[in-house]
């Protein structure tokens, strides 16, 4: 059976760190105080658009792949905060990749769980053999949401992007099994209301940008049930059950999230990647972010049985079920890396207070 | 019967919120007096639903502030 396996690899990280220490100067909070809630200690600032981290971190799985950008069939980037409407983030990332007019691109916007459903959308369009080769990017610039008067949600997000090449196998490796939701009773629990570049005439009202709200207790709730239970679907229908499982990636939302998660799953703390300490929720690049730091930390050997669990805004929700391949080590080595900036944290974080306000210590 | 419910029930929050047992009085307000923060009341009613086989929605949920309330509400999903 034709199925569709992992062969390349990477991420994008910008260089800017925004550490609990730099939010205790900018609000009432602290470290034990965000550790606690989140696991949090610090996130990354991007100081380039989404897109400039996709092709960076695509650049890289490429060279993993052993591929060059001529041989990938289609692009889906996954991202709900775009370079652009018009065109699609997309498109930025095929320029910048220098990819070929053949070389279909679009933009998946499942949230949070835009990684996996798009892992699900390209495995499945590999399988169907109308394409070979795919790359798929999740890119997210989380922080140009983020309102800094809002202590509850500020302390969460932060920017990255992952990406993997997929191509096809007749071997008994790669994507076993997937599936999807969405649970749009709880999609005002997790939104943002008005984000400027979104807005159409007949919303435009002055002063009503928002950065993301979210009602914590109601979507940790969802979250676990809807990461459990679909890790269980995805594991079922793969013929398999949880003690297979060696390594579940999920979604990096919340320390608490994974850790009920997992305990919903009997897994114990070894099989459950976790890397949101370093980065915060990064959105749909949270998954490829850890994969990659997974494979080199060597938590995944040929035909270990990777499960990616997410959930986000919508809510939507994904779990795949992926026997990894024979490879575990990158083909050949990119050099790409995000231009330098000469911009502080500060400067960085300015347009925030401008838009959102400023932070009540920076009033 | 319900001393079974209420062992279980104090079991549940000793080992999944890592609370002192002997804190755990009826009155005992969760984040005032037992410092669980609102994510844990969250856990706590998870756990709950796992241990007990029963479903507490968010109404019910929002409800619940005391041991004595989350017993009350076993208690009268279980009878």
């Amino acid at each position: 059976m034709r199925r569709a396996v992992i062969s390349g690899w990477g991420r994008c990280v910008p260089p800017t760190v925004l550490s609990n220490a730099d939010l205790e100067g900018m609000m009432d909070t602290s470290d034990e105080w965000i550790t606690v809630r989140s696991g949090i200690k610090e996130r990354r600032i991007s100081h380039v658009e989404p897109s400039e981290m996709a092709a960076v971190a695509g650049s890289h799985a490429l060279a993993a792949a052993g591929l060059g950008i001529e041989d990938i069939d289609l692009i889906i980037l996954a991202s709900c905060t775009s370079d652009s409407v018009v065109p699609a983030t997309a498109a930025h990332v095929h320029r910048l990749l220098e990819a070929p007019v053949a070389t279909a691109a679009f933009d998946l916007n499942a949230n949070c769980s835009g990684f996996v459903y798009s892992l699900i959308t390209a495995s499945k369009m590999i399988e169907s053999g109308m394409y070979s080769r795919v790359l798929v990017v999740a890119a997210e610039r989380l922080s140009a949401l983020i309102d800094f008067t809002d202590r509850s949600t500020a302390v969460l997000f932060g920017d990255a992007a992952g990406a993997v090449v997929l191509e096809p196998t007749e071997e008994e490796y790669g994507l076993l099994s997937g599936c999807m939701q969405m649970d749009s009773s709880a999609l005002t629990y997790l939104e943002v209301t008005e984000d400027g570049l979104h807005r159409m005439p007949e919303r435009h009202m002055e002063d009503a940008y928002g950065g993301i709200a979210m009602n914590g207790r109601e979507v940790f709730r969802r979250a676990v049930v809807a990461m459990g239970d679909l890790s269980v679907r995805a594991v079922t229908a793969a013929g398999l059950d949880l003690d297979d499982v060696d390594l579940l990636i999920p979604h990096q939302a919340n320390i608490r999230i994974i850790d009920a998660t997992a305990r919903r799953l009997k897994l114990p703390a070894h099989k459950v990647y976790t890397n949101i300490h370093a980065y915060g929720n990064t959105s749909a690049a949270t998954i490829p972010v850890a994969l990659t730091e997974a494979l080199e930390q060597g938590y995944i050997s040929p035909g270990s049985h990777v499960v990616f669990a997410a959930f986000g805004g919508g809510l939507t929700a994904a779990a795949a079920m992926m026997r990894w391949g024979e490879r575990t080590e990158p083909l050949e080595r990119s050099d790409a890396v995000l231009a330098p900036t000469e911009r502080s944290l500060m400067e960085l974080l300015d347009a925030n207070f401008q838009v959102y306000g400023f932070p009540e210590k920076l009033k | 019967m319900s001393n079974d419910i209420d062992s279980r029930l104090i079991r549940v929050l000793v080992e999944e919120l890592d609370l002192e047992e002997e804190k755990l009085v009826p009155d005992a307000n969760f984040e005032e007096d037992l410092d669980v923060d609102s994510l844990g009341v969250v856990e706590l009613l998870m756990a709950l639903e796992d241990e007990f086989g029963v479903e507490i929605p968010d109404e019910e949920a929002e409800q619940i502030t005391t041991v004595g309330e989350a017993a009350a509400l076993i208690h009268q999903k279980l009878s």
